[in-house]
C-alpha cells in the first residue's frame, strides 16, 4: 500500500485499472534507470494512454499537489526518471502514435513515447532520416531524447536533439498546455523550445513534438582504424578535424571495450591487440565527394599512426562495425554484473592526456574502466565495471568517478554532454557552475513549475543556489510556502 | 549628483562616451564586471537602460536614463584552433573577430545581416542569421555559452567550451534572440569550423517562380549548399530576382556540388562570381539590411515559401527581400507603418509563421514590439522569464509592444 494509494481510483479512473501500478512488486520495476547506482520506488505507477489521459491525470495531480516524474523507456543514465515516495511516476511509452510525417516540408510530428529507431524506420521510405542516434535508440523514445538533450554517434556531424526540435506542445505542471517553437523553427518571441530541451522533465511534458527531418545521405563510407596507443587514435581524431573534414560520426573505443565487444554476440572483428580502435564514418548525397573525403581521412589516418584501415566493403560489413560500437555497453556487461557509464566532455585537443589520466586513476582505485565514446565531440564515456553488492568497491567507483569529473573540467570540460544530470551529477554542478549561475537556473525552473512538483530534485542543487526571487513564486499554495521559507 | 555623476564615480571618466543625438548619456562599461555594477546600480536607482552594441544595427533610440553600450568589451580572450573553439567578449566587432579567426584558419559559419562592424553581442541576442543558415544553422547552432549579467547586476554562466554539453538548462539558447529581455550578454563561447578551402559562389537570374524550382531542383539532387539564398531584384541590385548559391568546404565536396550545379539550373546557367566579386555580393546583401528604417524575418515551412513571398508583396512591397526557403527563412527590409505591420503579423499567425521585429524606430517597435502573437500559454511564461531576469524592469526592450 503506498501513501498515494487514495488517488489510485481516481486514476484509474481515467487510464484503466491496469494502467495503474500501486502493487510494490509492480513499482520496483520502475525503480532504476539505466545507472545501477540510484534506486527509487515511486509511490504509483500510472501509464496514460493517451495526450487526453495524460492531460486529466496531471491535472488530477496538480488538484492534490502531488509531485510527479514523467519517464519514457528507463534507458537514462543519470537517475534522471527515478521518482521518490511521495511521487507519482507517469510512463509515456503508451503515446507512441507518429502522428504526421511531411515530406516535404522535412517534419514530423510525434507523441513522446515514439521510440527513436522507429521515427527513423517510419521516416526511411520517404527519402528521410531523424539524425540523433543514441546508443539506446532501439528502446529510447523521443520524449526522453527530448528531455535529456540526447546525442548519439552521427551528432558529430547532425547536431544533437536540440538542433532537431522544431516545435512542442507542453504540458505544464499546473496542467494547462503551452504551444512552443513553429514548424519552420523560427520561434515566436524567445527560444523556448531551445529553453525546454535538455531540462530534464523539469519544466513540463512534451505530449506533441515535431522534429526536423533530413535527408537521407545517397552515399556512405565506413572506416576503421586501429592504434597502438590511445594517444595516438587521439591525435588522429585532431588530425581529422583539423583538416576540416566533418565525418558524419567519428568513434572510438579502447582495447578493454574492444575485447569486450569481440567476446560477445556483438563481435565486430575489432583486432584485439590494437590499445584503439576508430570507427569513422563519412556520408553525404554525393558519391564522388564521400569517396574522395574518405580517402583523404584514411591517408590521414595512416599518416597519424593508424596500424590498418580498413573501409567497410559493403553494408553487411558496415553494420558489423557499427552493431560492435552501438552495442558495446551491453557487450561490458560481460565483464561484470554492475556498470556505470559515464558521461563527461573535453576539449578535443585534451582527449590523449584525459584518456591517460582516467586509465591512472583506474589503476589506483584497481577499477576496470573501459572507454567508447564519441571522439570528434570530445564527449567520454569510461565505463567503469563493477560489483554494487560489494559496498567497498561501489565506494571506490563512486570516488574514481569524481575523480574523473574532476579531471575533465580541470582539462576545460564539462560534467555530461549528453546523459543529464539528474540525480547522479547533482554534487558536481557546483564544480561547474557558480552559486549565482545554480540560481538563475532553479528561478527559471519556477517560472515553468512554482511549486517544484515535476521530477523533483533533479538538475539543479538547491542548496548550492544563491537565492533569486521567483516571479510565479507565490502564484500557489505550494509555491507561498516556499516563498515564506525563502 | 546626477546619473552621469554617479556613474562617473563609479565607473571613472573613461567609460562615459559622448551622448548620442537625443542626449542619453552612453555608458561604455570596461569588463563584464563594470556591467554588472552599473546594472546593480541602475536597478537599485531606478535607472532605465537600453542596450547598445556598435550602434550600427538597431537604432540607438529607446528612451532610457542612460544607453550602456558594449562596444569597449571588445577582447578576444581565446581562440582554439585544434578544439574549434572561441570565446569573445560581446563588443567585439564581426570583422575584427572574423579576421583574427581567420589568421589561424578558423571560421565562424554565420553572415548576419548588417554592417562589417557590427558586434558578437548584437548578433546573438538578435538571433540575426544570414543566408548561410541553409548550410550551417541558425546562430544558437554556434553558440556553446554565454555570459550574461541580468537587469538587476546579477552575473550569470551558461554552456561552456566544449561541443557538448547538457549541465543545466540551455540558458544560452534563452539569451539567442532575447533581444537583450534577459540580460545583457558579455561574452560568447563560438563553435567554430575550419576556414573552407574552397569557397565558390554562382549567380542565377530569372523569374522568382523559376528559381524557387531550381533552388527546389538543388536540393533534390543531393547538392549541400552553404548558402541558396533568393534575392530581390531591387537588393541584389539585378534587373530580376536572383539565386545565389555559395558552395564552401573541401575541395572535393565543392568540387561534386559544382558539376551538379549545372544539371539543377532548369535551363538556365549559373555564372560564377570571382572571389572578390562573392565577397562583395554578399556583403552588399547583409547591409542592405542595415540601411532602411525597418528590418524582419518571418519563419515558414519550406513550401509555404512563394505564398509568404506573395503575402509580403502584396502588404508590404517586396523591394527588398531575401529568401532561404530550403530553411523557411525571409528577411525583409523597408519602410512601414505600425498598422501594416501588425496586420501582417496577425495574418501570418494565423498561417504558424512567427513574425520578429528585428529593427525599427523606436515608436514602430515600441509598439509592435520584436515579438508577439504568442500563442496561449507562452506570454505568461515569458513575461515570468523577464520578471526573473529584469526584475525591476530597468531593461529598455521592446519585447511585445504597447
Amino acid at each position: 500500500m503506498s501513501a498515494l494509494s487514495h488517488l489510485g481510483r481516481d486514476l484509474s479512473a481515467i487510464v484503466g485499472e491496469r494502467h495503474v501500478r500501486e502493487a510494490r512488486a509492480e513499482r520496483v520495476t520502475y525503480s532504476m534507470d539505466g545507472l545501477p547506482t540510484h534506486r527509487r520506488v515511486p509511490d504509483l505507477v500510472v501509464l496514460p494512454g493517451t495526450r487526453e489521459e495524460l492531460i486529466a491525470v496531471v491535472r488530477l495531480l496538480a488538484a492534490h499537489g502531488v509531485p510527479f516524474v514523467p519517464r519514457g523507456a528507463g534507458t537514462g543514465l543519470s537517475g534522471g526518471a527515478l521518482a521518490d515516495e511521495g511521487s507519482v511516476l507517469l510512463v509515456l511509452t503508451r503515446l507512441k502514435r507518429i502522428l504526421r510525417i511531411d515530406r516535404d516540408n522535412g517534419l514530423a510530428v510525434v507523441e513522446p513515447g515514439v521510440v527513436n529507431a522507429k521515427l527513423g524506420a517510419a521516416a526511411r521510405p520517404q527519402g528521410l532520416q531523424y539524425a540523433p542516434d543514441p546508443s539506446s535508440q532501439s528502446a529510447c523514445t523521443i520524449g526522453g531524447n527530448v528531455a535529456e538533450n540526447a546525442g548519439g554517434p552521427h551528432c558529430l556531424k547532425y547536431g544533437v536533439t536540440a538542433n532537431h526540435i522544431l516545435a512542442l506542445e507542453v504540458l505544464l505542471a499546473d496542467g494547462s498546455l503551452v504551444e512552443i517553437g513553429s514548424p519552420s523553427g523560427e520561434p515566436w518571441g524567445p527560444d523556448l523550445v531551445g529553453l525546454f530541451v535538455g531540462s530534464e522533465g523539469n519544466f513540463g511534458i512534451a505530449t506533441r513534438i515535431t522534429v526536423r527531418l533530413t535527408p537521407l545521405p545517397r552515399a556512405v563510407r565506413t572506416l576503421l582504424a586501429d592504434f597502438n596507443g590511445l594517444r595516438t587514435a587521439g591525435e588522429a581524431v585532431s588530425a581529422i578535424i583539423a583538416a576540416g573534414i566533418v565525418p558524419a560520426a567519428l568513434e572510438m573505443m579502447d582495447q578493454s571495450c574492444i575485447c569486450a565487444v569481440e567476446d560477445s554476440v556483438y563481435a565486430a572483428g575489432y583486432p584485439r591487440d590494437a590499445a584503439a580502435v576508430l570507427l569513422a564514418e563519412l556520408d553525404g548525397r554525393n558519391e564522388d565527394a564521400v569517396v574522395a573525403e574518405a580517402e583523404a581521412v584514411a591517408e590521414l589516418l595512416r599518416k597519424s599512426g593508424a596500424r590498418s584501415v580498413r573501409t567497410a566493403a559493403n553494408e553487411v560489413e558496415r553494420e558489423r562495425l557499427w552493431q560492435g560500437r552501438k552495442k558495446a555497453f551491453g557487450a561490458m556487461g560481460r565483464l561484470s554484473r554492475d556498470l556505470v557509464v559515464q558521461d563527461a566532455v573535453v576539449p578535443r585537443s585534451a582527449l590523449p592526456q584525459v584518456l591517460e589520466a582516467i586509465s591512472t586513476i583506474a589503476k589506483h582505485y584497481g577499477l576496470v574502466v573501459s572507454n567508447v565514446f564519441h571522439a570528434g565531440d570530445g564527449n567520454l564515456h569510461p565505463n567503469i565495471s563493477f560489483d554494487a553488492t560489494d559496498p567497498a568497491v561501489k565506494k571506490s567507483v563512486e570516488a574514481a568517478s569524481a575523480e574523473i569529473m574532476e579531471t575533465c573540467i580541470a582539462a576545460g570540460g564539462t560534467i555530461t554532454g549528453e546523459h543529464g544530470v539528474g540525480l547522479d551529477k547533482l554534487r558536481y554542478m557546483p564544480l561547474i557552475f557558480d552559486a549565482e549561475s545554480l540560481g538563475a537556473m532553479h528561478a527559471v525552473r519556477r517560472v515553468f513549475d512554482p511549486d517544484e512538483r515535476v521530477n523533483p530534485g533533479k538538475v539543479i542543487p538547491v542548496h548550492a543556489c544563491r537565492e533569486w526571487a521567483s516571479a510565479n513564486l507565490g502564484a500557489s499554495p505550494r509555491g507561498q510556502q516556499l516563498a515564506r521559507a525563502s | 549628483m546626477t546619473i552621469l555623476d554617479k556613474v562617473t564615480a563609479l565607473l571613472g571618466e573613461g567609460a562615459v562616451l559622448e551622448a548620442g543625438t537625443d542626449r542619453v548619456p552612453r555608458i561604455a562599461p570596461g569588463s563584464p564586471d563594470a556591467v554588472a555594477l552599473l546594472l546593480g546600480t541602475a536597478h537599485q536607482e531606478g535607472w532605465r537602460v537600453r542596450i547598445e552594441g556598435a550602434g550600427t544595427w538597431l537604432q540607438s533610440d529607446a528612451p532610457a536614463d542612460l544607453a550602456l553600450t558594449t562596444r569597449r568589451l571588445d577582447r578576444i580572450p581565446a581562440i582554439e584552433p585544434p578544439d574549434l573553439t572561441a570565446t569573445a567578449e560581446a563588443g567585439i566587432g564581426l570583422d575584427q573577430l572574423r579576421q583574427q579567426l581567420a589568421d589561424r584558419s578558423a571560421w565562424l559559419a554565420i553572415d548576419p545581416p548588417g554592417l562589417a562592424g557590427r558586434t558578437l553581442g548584437s548578433i546573438v541576442s538578435t538571433a540575426t542569421a544570414g543566408p548561410l543558415r541553409h548550410g550551417f544553422g541558425p546562430i544558437k547552432d554556434h553558440l556553446l555559452g554565454v555570459t550574461f549579467v541580468t537587469g538587476d547586476g546579477r552575473m550569470v554562466q551558461s554552456g561552456g567550451r566544449v561541443m557538448k554539453n547538457v549541465a543545466g538548462y540551455d540558458l544560452t539558447r534563452l539569451q539567442a534572440g532575447g533581444f537583450g529581455a534577459f540580460g545583457v550578454i558579455v561574452l560568447v563561447h563560438l563553435r567554430l569550423r575550419t576556414l573552407p578551402r574552397a569557397d565558390v559562389t554562382y549567380l542565377l537570374e530569372g523569374a522568382r517562380e523559376d528559381l524557387t524550382q531550381v533552388g527546389e531542383d538543388i536540393a533534390g539532387a543531393g547538392l549541400t549548399p552553404a548558402a541558396l539564398e533568393l534575392v530581390s531584384p531591387a537588393l541584389a541590385r539585378r534587373e530580376r530576382w536572383v539565386l545565389a548559391v555559395r558552395l564552401a568546404g573541401s575541395p572535393a565536396l565543392v568540387a561534386a556540388d559544382e558539376a551538379g550545379l549545372g544539371a539543377a539550373s532548369g535551363g538556365g546557367r549559373f555564372s560564377p562570381l570571382r572571389a572578390e566579386e562573392a565577397h562583395a555580393f554578399w556583403m552588399r546583401l547583409a547591409e542592405g539590411f542595415a540601411v532602411r528604417p525597418v528590418t524582419f524575418r518571418i519563419g515558414g515551412v519550406p513550401s509555404a515559401s512563394d505564398e509568404l513571398l506573395d503575402l509580403l508583396q502584396h502588404q508590404l512591397g517586396d523591394e527588398w527581400i531575401s529568401a532561404s526557403p530550403a530553411a523557411g527563412a525571409i528577411r525583409w527590409t523597408g519602410d512601414t507603418n505600425i498598422d501594416r505591420l501588425q496586420r501582417l503579423r496577425r495574418t501570418l499567425a494565423g498561417l504558424e509563421v512567427p513574425l520578429t521585429l528585428e529593427r525599427a524606430p523606436w515608436p514602430l517597435r515600441g509598439a509592435v514590439g520584436h515579438f508577439g502573437a504568442y500563442r496561449e500559454g507562452v506570454g505568461p511564461l515569458v513575461a515570468g522569464l523577464r520578471r526573473t531576469f529584469d526584475p525591476g524592469g530597468a531593461l529598455v526592450v521592446a519585447t511585445e509592444g504597447s
